[in-house]
C-alpha cells in the first residue's frame, strides 16, 4: 500500500513539476520566437528554407485559427460548417504565406522585449521595440498574447506603434465581402489568388 | 498616416505655387459657408448616433462610415499614381542624403510643428504640456539652431506628440463624420478636412508669416518646402512598410482607411494604451 502511494505521490510531483516547466511567461515566449526567427533570418538558409522554418514558428506559436475567426467577424454566423472549415483552411495559408513574405525582407531584425501588462486572465500585453537601423526609425511593437491556457500561450495579434494588424485585417476582409454583395465566396476567391499569386 | 496626408502636398510645390496661392484666396472667401457647411455635415453624423453620452470613447474607428466610396477609392487610385510616379522616388532620393542632414530636417519640421501643437494642447486642457512645449520651442529655436538640433531632448523635453485641430475637435466630442479621401492629401476625415482649414484662417504661425504676411524674412516657398519636406521625411521612413503593406494586402484602400482611423483615435486618446486601439469585447465571441 505504502509502495503505491509513493508510486502516486512521485507521478503527481512529476506531473506537477513537468507543468510548472511548461508554463511559459508571455514575454519569454516573444524573447524566444524572437531569437528563433532572428537566427533563421540572419543565417544562410535560402528564402524558402527560411519561409518554412518561419511557418513553422508560427504554426506553433499564433493562434491562426482564432485570429481567421476574429477576421471574419460578423459574417462567421452566416456560413455554414462547411464554408467554416474551407474559411479556417484558406486563412491559415494565406497567414502563413503572408506572415513570412512580410519577415523574409528583413535580414537581421532586433527586437528588444521591455515590459508586459497583464490586461486580464486571458490577455497579457508584450511591449518591445524593433531596434532602428539606417534606414528606418525604432518602432514599437505590443503583442497581445492569449493566455487562457497558460501552459500554452498564443499569439494574437500585433500591435505596431499603436495600430492592430488584427483589426485591420478584419476591415479588410469586411470591405472585400460587403463590395461582392455580401457574398463570402469573393473572400474566398480573394484568399485563393492571394495564395496562388 | 497623418504625416501621409501633409507628404502629398509636396507634390505641389515646385509647379503649382500659382494654383495653391489662388486655391487659397478663393478658399478665403468661401471659407465660412465652406465650415458653415462642414460644420452641419460634422455635427449631424456626431447627432445622429448619439444618445445622450460622448460616443467618442465606445465607437471604434472601424464604424466611421465611408459615404462617398467610390469616389474615395478612385481617388485613391489616383494618389496611389501620384505616389509612384513622383513622391516614392523622391523619397528613395532623400535616403542617400548624410543622416545626420536627414535628422536635422526631421528636427527643424519637429520644430516648426509646435506652432500647431501648443494651441491645441492649450484647447485640449493640457496646459502643462503646452508649457513643455513651449520651452521645446524656444530652446530648439535658438540653441537649437532654427530647430536643426535638438537640445530639448537631451534636457528631458522628450516624447513630443504632435497635436492639431482635428484631434481637438476629436477631444471635444465631435465625431469623425464621413471619411474621405482628398485629392493629393489622402485620407482624412470630415471633421479634420474641416479642422485643417483653422490653419489657413490664422491657426497656424508658421503659415501667418510666410503665406499670410509679407515678413521679408520668410516666403511661400518655405511653407510649401517645409510641408512637402514633412512629408518626404515620413515617406522616407516608412517605404518598407508601406510596400510591405500594399504587398499583402487584398484590399489596400481598406487598409489604409482602417490604419489611417486608428491612428486618428490613437492620437485622440493620446494613448498608447492598445486597450482603447482594440477592445477586449472583439474578442469574446472567438472564446465563447
Amino acid at each position: 500500500m505504502l509502495k503505491i502511494k509513493v508510486k502516486i505521490l512521485i507521478v503527481f510531483c512529476l506531473l506537477l513539476f513537468n507543468s510548472n516547466v511548461q508554463a511559459k511567461n508571455p514575454s519569454t515566449l516573444i524573447v524566444e520566437i524572437v531569437d528563433q526567427a532572428s537566427s533563421i533570418l540572419s543565417s544562410n538558409l535560402t528564402d524558402d528554407e527560411k519561409i518554412n522554418k518561419l511557418n513553422e514558428i508560427a504554426e506553433n506559436n499564433v493562434d491562426i485559427k482564432g485570429i481567421g475567426f476574429y477576421t471574419l467577424g460578423k459574417f462567421r454566423k452566416n456560413i455554414s460548417s462547411e464554408e467554416q472549415d474551407r474559411y479556417a483552411d484558406l486563412f491559415r495559408k494565406y497567414f502563413l504565406k503572408s506572415f513570412s513574405s512580410r519577415l523574409v525582407t528583413y535580414t537581421d531584425p532586433k527586437i528588444n522585449v521591455i515590459s508586459e501588462k497583464v490586461v486580464n486572465e486571458k490577455y497579457t500585453i508584450v511591449n518591445s521595440v524593433l531596434v532602428a537601423t539606417e534606414k528606418r526609425p525604432e518602432v514599437k511593437i505590443d503583442w497581445r498574447v492569449y493566455t487562457k491556457n497558460p501552459d500554452k500561450p498564443l499569439i494574437r495579434d500585433l500591435i505596431v506603434e499603436g495600430l492592430s494588424l488584427a483589426r485591420t485585417q478584419k476591415e479588410e476582409f469586411k470591405s472585400v465581402i460587403q463590395n461582392n454583395n455580401n457574398d463570402i465566396n469573393a473572400l474566398f476567391k480573394t484568399l485563393e489568388d492571394f495564395i496562388n499569386k | 498616416m497623418k504625416n501621409y496626408t501633409s507628404l502629398a502636398r509636396f507634390y505641389h510645390s515646385n509647379y503649382s505655387f500659382t494654383l495653391i496661392k489662388d486655391f487659397i484666396y478663393n478658399l478665403r472667401m468661401k471659407k465660412y459657408l465652406i465650415m458653415l457647411f462642414l460644420s452641419f455635415l460634422i455635427n449631424f453624423n456626431a447627432h445622429s448616433s448619439s444618445d445622450g453620452t460622448n460616443e467618442m470613447s465606445k465607437k471604434s474607428s472601424g464604424e466611421v462610415k465611408d459615404c462617398f466610396e467610390s469616389l474615395n477609392r478612385g481617388i485613391f487610385a489616383f494618389n496611389q499614381a501620384l505616389d509612384t510616379l513622383i513622391i516614392e522616388p523622391v523619397a528613395k532620393g532623400y535616403r542617400y542624403l548624410p543622416k545626420p542632414i536627414r535628422n536635422g530636417t526631421s528636427n527643424a519640421l519637429n520644430n516648426i510643428s509646435l506652432v500647431v501643437t501648443i494651441p491645441n494642447n492649450i484647447l485640449q486642457g493640457d496646459i502643462k504640456v503646452a508649457g513643455k512645449n513651449s520651452a521645446r520651442f524656444i530652446l530648439n529655436s535658438t540653441i537649437g539652431i532654427l530647430g536643426f538640433f535638438d537640445p530639448a531632448t537631451k534636457i528631458g523635453l522628450n516624447d513630443y506628440v504632435k497635436e492639431d485641430w482635428g484631434q481637438t475637435l476629436g477631444t471635444w466630442g465631435v465625431g469623425e463624420g464621413c471619411y474621405i479621401v482628398l485629392p493629393v492629401l489622402g485620407p482624412s476625415t470630415l471633421r479634420d478636412a474641416s479642422a485643417s482649414l483653422v490653419n489657413y484662417v490664422g491657426g497656424n504661425a508658421w503659415y501667418n508669416i510666410t503665406v499670410d504676411e509679407d515678413t521679408h524674412y520668410f516666403s511661400d516657398f518655405d511653407y510649401y518646402a517645409s510641408r512637402g519636406l514633412t512629408g518626404v521625411d515620413f515617406r522616407a521612413k516608412n517605404i518598407e512598410s508601406f510596400d510591405n503593406l500594399e504587398a499583402n494586402s487584398l484590399d489596400f484602400y481598406a487598409s489604409v482607411k482602417s490604419l489611417y482611423l486608428q491612428d486618428r483615435k490613437k492620437k485622440i486618446f493620446n494613448s498608447d494604451e492598445i486597450i482603447e486601439t482594440l477592445d477586449d469585447s472583439d474578442w469574446e465571441e472567438i472564446d465563447n
